[in-house]
């Protein structure tokens, strides 16, 4: 797909039933804004718990794969959140957000994000009980992913 | 009182400083965004575990005493950019619907996790072994009501809809915001 064709479909998104809903109301951003930002407090506390769990800050005396089990439905809550009124928010300014420098920083890190949560962190921590280094690192690169994640969707608002 | 604190605030010179800057304000709004998964994202989780829904192995006093730290840190974060925040943007702040809202949801919170602990340190003991008072249970049902409600307010104070230079406004509103109507409109002509 080249350029043309992503703007077209963008242009499409924009014009769609949501998308002009959302833009003709005055409170209907921000409310679902205020909701995407609770899921935010839901996921980053989910995900927070775990990976300080996974760097020793928190919680020591119980093993990895309990914290990370433990918050994993929470985390699951937050993100099913998140998605559901993060769409409609994209979907009232979507030309913006093809643009916006911070959105494409946004959905890179998401994507890599969901990849390493599901597929390395969750799989690796969810087997062992021991601590080891390996689990640090692994706690670090998560923070270091979702805080991006989190700080360029703010981002977007500037731009 | 309050609202000659804020414009002569509004006055200093970093105030202008920060409220002008391209970058900075942006990253101190974004640290207080974030903030909130450390302030508020640890203590969803001692409620649920008041609630019984999450963490269930730990003792109550167990799951408070080693998240309790994070929550103070995400909280002292949060005072740090918010009182930042004020500091660029102090008049209208102030005169804020959603701000003052905010600020009263806050003293609430506050109070909730007071009698909370005032609680816990009288019978909290007995908790772990027994159920879990239906009190303790109502308590983290308010706790997460009302941060919720912060996020929400917090997030509306972005909005002009009721600012005081936006006239006229329901007498309730400017009433509730302080404006001061006769400088407005004088401000105007």
């Amino acid at each position: 797909m080249d350029s043309g064709q992503l703007f077209f479909l963008f242009d499409r998104m924009e014009q769609s039933f949501i998308g002009e809903l959302i833009r003709n109301s005055i409170w209907m951003f921000p409310v679902i804004e205020s909701v995407h930002l609770i899921g935010l407090a839901i996921l980053g506390g989910s995900i927070l718990m775990g990976d300080l769990r996974l760097l020793g800050f928190i919680l020591n005396s119980r093993p990895i794969n309990y914290v990370i089990n433990e918050t994993l439905v929470w985390l699951k809550l937050g993100l099913v959140i998140l998605v559901s009124t993060g769409i409609p928010l994209f979907l009232s300014e979507a030309i913006k957000c093809y643009y916006s420098r911070a959105f494409w920083i946004k959905m890179s890190a998401l994507t890599l994000g969901l990849i390493f949560l599901f597929f390395i962190r969750n799989p690796l921590c969810l087997k062992t009980e021991k601590d080891s280094f390996r689990f640090r690192l692994v706690g670090i690169v998560s923070i270091s992913i979702w805080a991006t994640v989190a700080g360029s969707g703010r981002w977007i608002g500037f731009s | 009182m309050l609202l000659e604190f804020s414009i002569w605030l509004s006055e200093t010179e970093w105030s202008i400083a920060l409220h002008e800057s391209l970058y900075l304000y942006p990253w101190i709004e974004s640290a207080h965004v974030l903030s909130i998964c450390f302030f508020i994202g640890t203590l969803i989780f001692v409620d649920l575990r008041l609630m019984g829904l999450a963490f269930n192995k730990l003792s109550i006093s167990e799951m408070n005493s080693k998240t309790l730290p994070w929550t103070i840190f995400g909280f002292g974060l949060m005072v740090l950019t918010g009182l930042l925040l004020f500091y660029a943007i102090p008049v209208r702040t102030y005169q804020n619907i959603f701000f003052r809202f905010k600020l009263f949801l806050i003293l609430l919170g506050g109070i909730n996790i007071f009698l909370f602990h005032r609680q816990m340190s009288k019978e909290g003991g007995k908790w772990d072994e027994e159920n879990i008072p239906r009190s303790v249970h109502i308590k983290a049902s308010v706790s997460l009501v009302l941060w919720a409600g912060v996020i929400i307010s917090g997030r509306m104070i972005a909005y002009n809809w009721f600012d005081c230079d936006r006239q006229p406004q329901p007498d309730w509103v400017n009433w509730a915001a302080s404006c001061m109507i006769e400088l407005s409109q004088m401000e105007d002509f």
